[in-house]
């Protein structure tokens, strides 16, 4: 018996967009359409207009070519941007839609959670929209009897069951809907960004009680724009880009080039290099600085956003004028409201005996893990020489910190400055 | 700490487990022009058509004042209406059976067909949200409906026992093929609805001219009159309406009418389980596009 749980060859969807096939259509579009199409469409032949159907039947692929492996008990968690196809992907899996082209396998029980509370109906009670929405999930009857207790529990509402949900607030409504879905035990999970709803803490229950999932052996394919959670949760990922996987394998990797294509697209730092020379600086400076050149991780360039945490390596191309060993490079890091969160000294290294310069030089500074919460920031780089500030540049660069996975628990920090490595325990507590 | 925690169930997740060889095998490919109707697989989700035949009997008649009433309402007030216009106005013929008792006993099983098949007809573009989001064969939402209209059913069935013993008729072995006619109406039901509901998806036009068919379909069906109305070769022919079965069965079994309903019984059987196999297949071809067009 073969190991793999799903495997899917050269799969593609075909929408229709346009004027045909969009949405239904009434009687009357379809008569007049029928009527009107072939002369419109023999006239705008005859006239060269258009030379095959696609002026009048316009179709797009959601997705094409999609061939992929998964394994049991893999985590596999499918990033993209919107409209990448990640949806379409799910709902060919979870055969809610059939592909155009192509054909695939799974092997085992599905279970997909495209949203949450999917049937629930507000005049029948919790109890009743329990069993319901467990019964379309795919739950049995008996299944849900033996895990009704448990599924109350989780969703706190013990005692509101008996109350119908639309009496419910939006919080209670949604807890019972995930409560439910989190009990869901199939041999193949699907999950679309679900757990983007409900507060942090219920938030933080549901993404437990997914690893729980995968405890047994599971095969779970993720869906989510929290990159946090999809790397904490997945051991594998796959990247979506218009349709087509365009890179597959280990999960930091695939959020790493994720990430870059995002952040290379939110007009950030280009190719890592940023030319000063010609930079815009007060009317007192001399053109000192002549380029940053910034890099992540294993040197790699920074063309992107940098991850929450990673290695932020900045090489300052500058020249001196006249010999001087009193000088002190700055890096600024401004947070989008302007305020001040860090600056980095090269006036701060201890091992400073460089010894009297000049003409061309390069101040290399590297912060081992750059730990400011995500977000748009701003980068400001200074020169001082024998004290005095020289060239300043403002608005050097612009970088964006991205989520990741700090703490390691699939949680992103959503206020303060900066992420510290912290440890917690229960006084008199058995687990330290 | 939950983030050891996670790290330790994540390594657990990744030791294999396999399935149990029973564990099905799914394919996923484009659907062929006539796919198959895949009974078992719906047999297998009998679960989820019970459920939600219990939703649609529970939320039917939440916040309504009469509740369960609204089943009897509306064939009682046919009745009468009938009765007085047709029965006593017009004079139309009963093969002797009071009028009220002869149109009650026809427009009971009517009810039920035409409820039935206007609820299941709108029953996909109502559950739009479900078929959008999770999969099951879509053939259960309108079984579902079908079944759940039942229970209307039993409620006006027990008041037409009541009148057949207030006209002192007393019941015979006959009344033992009631259910036969009953299916042979949830059959008719099912078929209609096949073609209605799949089609309503693509053309809402259906949902507005569901109304105005019922309406139509009712009077081609001998529920004002009798069928007694055609010379034989028509009346026979007449069965081919699916309808005129159930209710000359109905009125056979019930109200002993002599109108030997045998033939038309045969024809109409035919027609209506014609209609529900080329239905589902019909049903099943469309389907694929269903979770694209809603």
């Amino acid at each position: 018996m073969s190991q793999i749980a799903i495997q899917l060859e050269k799969i593609g969807k075909q929408y229709h967009i346009g004027r045909k096939q969009n949405g239904h259509r009434s009687l009357q579009d379809v008569v007049t359409d029928a009527l009107v199409s072939p002369f419109r469409r023999a006239g705008r032949l005859l006239t060269g207009r258009a030379t095959a159907a696609a002026d009048v039947d316009q179709t797009f692929w959601a997705l094409r070519d999609v061939s992929l492996e998964v394994k049991y008990g893999e985590l596999v968690g499918i990033i993209g941007r919107n409209g990448a196809g990640k949806t379409t992907l799910l709902k060919i899996l979870s055969r809610i839609t059939e592909p155009t082209e192509g054909h695939g396998e799974i092997h085992g029980r599905v279970g997909s959670l495209l949203e949450v509370g999917t049937g629930f109906h507000p005049e029948l009670t919790g109890r009743e929209n329990l069993f319901l929405n467990g019964a379309i999930l795919g739950m049995r009857k008996a299944e849900i009897e033996l895990k009704f207790d448990e599924i109350v529990a989780f969703a706190e509402i013990d005692k509101f069951i008996d109350t119908p949900v639309k009496h419910y607030s939006s919080g209670m409504y949604v807890r019972l809907a995930f409560a439910v879905a989190a009990h869901l035990e199939p041999e193949i999970l699907l999950v679309d960004e679900v757990l983007a709803v409900g507060d942090a803490a219920f938030q933080k229950k549901c993404l437990g009680k997914m690893s729980e999932v995968s405890r047994g052996g599971r095969t779970v394919i993720f869906i989510s724009h929290n990159m946090a959670a999809v790397e904490n949760l997945c051991d594998k990922g796959i990247l979506l880009e218009d349709g087509i996987i365009t890179f597959s394998g280990d999960i930091k990797q695939t959020v790493d080039r994720y990430l870059q294509g995002v952040s290379g697209q939110a007009r950030s730092i280009g190719s890592g290099i940023i030319d000063l020379s010609n930079a815009a600086r007060p009317p007192q400076c001399r053109p000192l600085l002549k380029r940053l050149e910034l890099f992540t991780d294993q040197d790699r360039p920074l063309n992107g956003g940098l991850r929450m945490g990673s290695t932020f390596k900045a090489y300052i191309h500058f020249e001196l004028e006249e010999p001087t060993s009193r000088l002190d490079a700055c890096l600024g890091f401004d947070n989008s409201f302007g305020q001040r969160v860090f600056t980095a000294h090269s006036l701060f290294e201890p091992q400073k005996a460089c010894g009297e310069r000049v003409g061309e030089q390069v101040f290399v500074c590297e912060i081992p893990s750059l730990t400011l919460v995500p977000g748009e920031y701003k980068i400001k780089v200074s020169l001082s020489i024998r004290g005095w500030p020289r060239d300043w540049v403002e608005d050097a660069a612009r970088l964006t910190i991205l989520e990741s996975d700090y703490y390691g628990t699939g949680r992103v920090p959503w206020n303060g400055f900066f992420v510290l490595k912290h440890r917690w325990h229960l006084r008199g507590s058995q687990e330290e | 700490m939950l983030g050891e925690e996670v790290k330790i169930l994540r390594r657990m997740g990744t030791s294999v487990r396999l399935p149990s060889n029973t564990a099905p095998v799914i394919r996923i490919e484009a659907a062929k022009a006539w796919p198959s109707l895949k009974l078992g697989e719906l047999w297998g989700y009998r679960e989820l058509i019970y459920f939600l035949i219990w939703r649609d009997i529970k939320v039917r008649y939440k916040q309504t004042v009469l509740g369960a009433g609204w089943a009897i309402i509306q064939p009682l007030f046919t009745m009468l209406l009938f009765s007085l216009f047709f029965g006593r106005l017009a004079r139309v013929p009963s093969d002797g059976i009071p009028y009220p008792l002869f149109s009650f006993c026809a427009l009971v099983p009517w009810s039920y067909f035409s409820n039935g098949l206007t609820q299941a007809s709108n029953s996909l573009v109502s559950n739009s949200s479900l078929i959008k989001k999770v999969y099951f064969p879509r053939l259960a939402i309108p079984i579902a409906k079908v079944l759940s209209a039942l229970v209307d059913f039993g409620l006006a069935f027990v008041l037409l026992l009541g009148m057949t013993f207030y006209y002192g008729l007393h019941p015979t072995f006959r009344m033992l093929c009631v259910p036969l006619f009953l299916l042979l109406a949830m059959v008719t039901a099912l078929g209609a609805a096949f073609w209605l509901s799949a089609l309503n998806v693509r053309i809402r036009d259906v949902e507005q001219a569901l109304p105005f068919l019922a309406q139509v379909w009712l009077f081609a069906t001998p529920i004002a009159y009798p069928s007694s109305l055609l010379s034989q070769p028509w009346r026979t022919l007449y069965a081919i309406n699916p309808m005129v079965g159930v209710v000359e069965g109905f009125r056979w079994a019930l109200i002993g009418t002599n109108t030997t309903p045998g033939p038309m019984l045969v024809v109409s059987c035919l027609v209506a389980v014609a209609m529900l196999v080329i239905g589902a297949f019909w049903f099943r071809r469309l389907e694929k596009t269903f979770a694209d067009i809603l």
